[in-house]
């Protein structure tokens, strides 16, 4: 008896060493260097545009905060004055220079210098600062972005420039978020501002798509079709959308443009099902699940107008989700029953080398490519009960996984942002299933729903609005 | 400021280093006055009044239908947000969890109150069912009175479970199967234009994507069993519904086998 306790504990170490083994880091966010750490002072602005400068600071520090590439450095531990032009900046003091008498600071004021910002408390790497005025009815953002590790001020400023937006609240964002974007592309990132998450809310008393901005702001219904709409998908340009709908009775594909949000037409097949929608990368296709021919729900391929009908599978088994690699356009993966428990499946287009991604453990679903076409993020029970899904990503070339959530709640439906870092998903914590987002890596999560059941996100470019 | 006295009285041995950081530090002190003069000094901070305990929140209690015939059922979709210690609906129903549907067959006009009930306080909120007037009776017939198609699916035809993952038809549904389908031939026979609806359900434990093609092997698996027995195939219609319209919405085996099923319903 005990002999067969100690054996099955080490059958159970031997089996956490290999899962450790095989838990790599598959995403590097900070492969760029390590992450600098950045001050961002509040700004302040002239007359009107004061009453504007709360949101301008809050939408200007999660900008640069969700980008991930920063140690946001706490804004407590800020020097007590705060420069917000160059001219504010005291040149460095030269160093040898020990007979020369400084003059009365108290008579003659003077500005702070790099070193206030670069030594102790704040050890800042960075600093973006700046201020904000009301110019011929504009609101006006002299913003700059200083490398206060340099040891003078012309080395220092790496941006230097003036924003102008409306005198509103859409114009402080604006700003705010232009200034923001053009720091982060000093670093290779993109900036996700204008980018659209499209998600179903149960909030009017249906399942409808709704539609918000990457950082939960602007949420609003994209659908009012008072039926169940559901599983939405976003074409690559970021024009389209394509749904679930049981507005006629049995589920059914629907389009819509994103710009006018109205319907497009899409032919769907004489099925008892047509669902799982989504755009190939040239967004001239649709793939989905239907069945079209009898029998098990199977993979299809249409023009995104429904026409021209091609079937994609054909196996005694239930084959949903599929999803073209957005870099090659040719392989798929899918969520297949035909091993047993729904798993994850990769295949060419042909129908060729088809292979099983997920070990056949639990439960898998929901797979969704990186934007570079390499790594799959899904949703799987394994180490689990049946249901309790976590957020997974895969290297799919080297079938390396790293899990991102670890059983706070029911986590699905992962959704890569444009940018490649971000990933929002859904997460079901009690009775409240709300829409997150969280680096690539598992860090930085966010709500960014609060009211009623949320659902379903995929994050798509912004239509250019 | 004691750095600066400090500093005055040991003028001869101090070093340019020490200078120049305490008066980083007392510039810092004094440089806020020019940037005063150049923009306004932000305003004092707003404090926030504390927020009270939030009260439950009905999102949605409707009836659907709101107006149907005599003997018709209406269905009322409720979900209630927020803490809540008690949500009940009368008349007539009691106690139900935040989510969730029932089938009502109410024999005249009724409302419907439901009643949220939390540490922070009560919500309730109403839905009408309206019964249409009679219409006039049948001109003579025989003696057994007339029930609707709803109604008769409800009373003569029973849902059959299906096990976790799993579409075949189980042993203890080919009975059930083999009466249901000796009822709807009789409703055909009576509703010559009626068509069924044989919605097809997953429990809460699947993706939602999957679970549609689930439950519409489930629907089609049921279909093509009554058919087998004779019933009509054309008028048996297949709609699966995954779990987005579960009867039952706890986490238990319980519910999670109500919610495994193919029901029965009138088509349009």
């Amino acid at each position: 008896m005990t002999k067969k306790i100690v054996i099955s504990g080490i059958a159970a170490a031997v089996a956490v060493l290999a899962l450790l083994a095989q838990e790599r880091v598959v995403i590097n966010l900070t492969g760029r260097g390590g992450k600098g750490a950045i001050a961002v002072p509040d700004f302040r602005g002239a007359g009107d545009a004061q009453r504007l400068m709360p949101l301008f600071n809050t939408t200007l520090w999660n900008e640069i905060d969700q980008s991930g590439l920063f140690r946001m450095i706490p804004k407590t531990s800020y020097p007590l004055n705060v420069p917000q032009q160059p001219t504010d900046f005291k040149p460095p003091q030269p160093a040898a220079a020990p007979t020369r008498r400084t003059p009365n600071p108290v008579s003659q004021p003077q500005g702070p210098w790099l070193t206030d910002w670069s030594g102790p408390p704040v050890n800042a790497n960075y600093l973006a600062f700046g201020y904000t005025a009301v110019q011929d009815n504009k609101l006006v953002l002299f913003g700059l972005f200083y490398n206060v590790t340099q040891n003078d001020l012309q080395n220092a400023q790496v941006i230097g420039k003036v924003y102008f937006g409306t005198v509103d609240e859409a114009g402080a964002r604006k700003v705010a978020q232009e200034f923001a974007a053009d720091i982060l592309k000093q670093f290779g990132a993109v900036s996700l501002a204008g980018t659209k998450i499209y998600f179903v809310s149960t909030r009017t008393g249906n399942k409808e798509i709704w539609q918000m901005e990457y950082d939960g702001s602007g949420q609003k219904p994209f659908t009012s079709y008072r039926s169940i709409s559901t599983m939405p998908a976003v074409s690559p340009d970021g024009a389209k959308v394509a749904f679930t709908s049981y507005v006629r009775g049995q589920p059914e594909i629907l389009v819509h443009s994103a710009e006018n949000g109205r319907r497009l037409p899409f032919y769907n097949q004489t099925a008892s099902m047509n669902a799982t929608a989504d755009f190939t990368p040239d967004g001239k296709s649709i793939v989905f699940s239907s069945t079209a021919a009898g029998g098990y729900a199977q993979l299809y391929m249409a023009n995104v107008n429904g026409s021209g009908l091609r079937r994609l599978t054909n196996v005694r088994a239930i084959d949903v989700e599929p999803k073209v690699n957005p870099k090659t356009g040719t392989d798929i993966v899918f969520v297949s029953g035909r091993s047993g428990p729904q798993q994850i499946f990769r295949m060419n287009l042909e129908g060729a080398d088809l292979e099983r991604l997920t070990t056949g453990e639990g439960e898998a679903s929901n797979p969704a490519w990186s934007p570079d076409g390499q790594h799959i993020a899904f949703a799987w029970t394994r180490g689990f009960e049946p249901g309790n899904f976590n957020i997974f990503v895969m290297d799919v070339a080297s079938r390396q996984i790293q899990q991102l959530t670890h059983g706070a709640g029911r986590n699905e439906n992962p959704t890569w942002a444009p940018d490649g870092v971000h990933i929002a998903f859904s997460s079901r914590r009690g009775r409240a299933t709300h829409i997150y987002s969280m680096l690539a890596d598992g860090t930085q999560v966010k709500q960014l729903t609060t009211q009623g059941q949320n659902e379903k996100p995929v994050w798509g470019k912004g239509t250019g609005r | 400021m004691g750095r600066y006295t400090t500093g005055s009285s040991r003028q001869t041995r101090v070093s340019a280093v020490v200078i120049a950081l305490s008066l980083s530090i007392f510039a810092a002190g004094c440089k806020k006055k020019v940037a005063v003069a150049r923009t306004p000094a932000p305003p004092p901070p707003v404090v926030q009044p504390a927020k009270p305990a939030e009260k439950p929140r009905i999102s949605q209690f409707e009836a659907e239908p709101g107006t149907i015939e005599k003997g018709q059922a209406a269905t009322l979709r409720w979900a209630v947000v927020g803490e809540t210690t008690s949500i009940t609906i009368s008349p007539g129903i009691g106690n139900v969890a935040a989510t969730g549907n029932r089938q009502v067959f109410p024999s005249s006009s009724s409302t419907y109150t439901l009643t949220a009930t939390g540490p922070g306080g009560t919500d309730t909120a109403t839905a009408n069912v309206t019964i249409n007037a009679a219409p006039a009776p049948p001109p003579v017939a025989d003696r057994t009175p007339a029930k609707s198609l709803s109604e008769l699916l409800a009373s003569t035809v029973t849902d059959v479970y299906f096990d976790y993952d799993k579409y075949d038809i189980r042993e203890d549904a080919r009975g059930i199967l083999a009466r249901d389908a000796d009822s709807l031939k009789a409703i055909f026979a009576k509703f010559p234009n009626a068509s069924i609806v044989i919605e097809g359900h997953a429990d809460e434990r699947g993706s939602a994507e999957y679970n549609l093609g689930l439950s519409d092997r489930r629907a089609t698996a049921t279909r093509d069993f009554l058919v087998q027995l004779g019933v009509p195939g054309d008028r048996l219609k297949p709609v699966s519904f995954g779990k987005e319209r579960p009867q039952c919405t706890d986490s238990n085996e319980t519910c999670w086998q109500s919610n495994r099923r193919a029901h029965f319903a009138a088509g349009q």
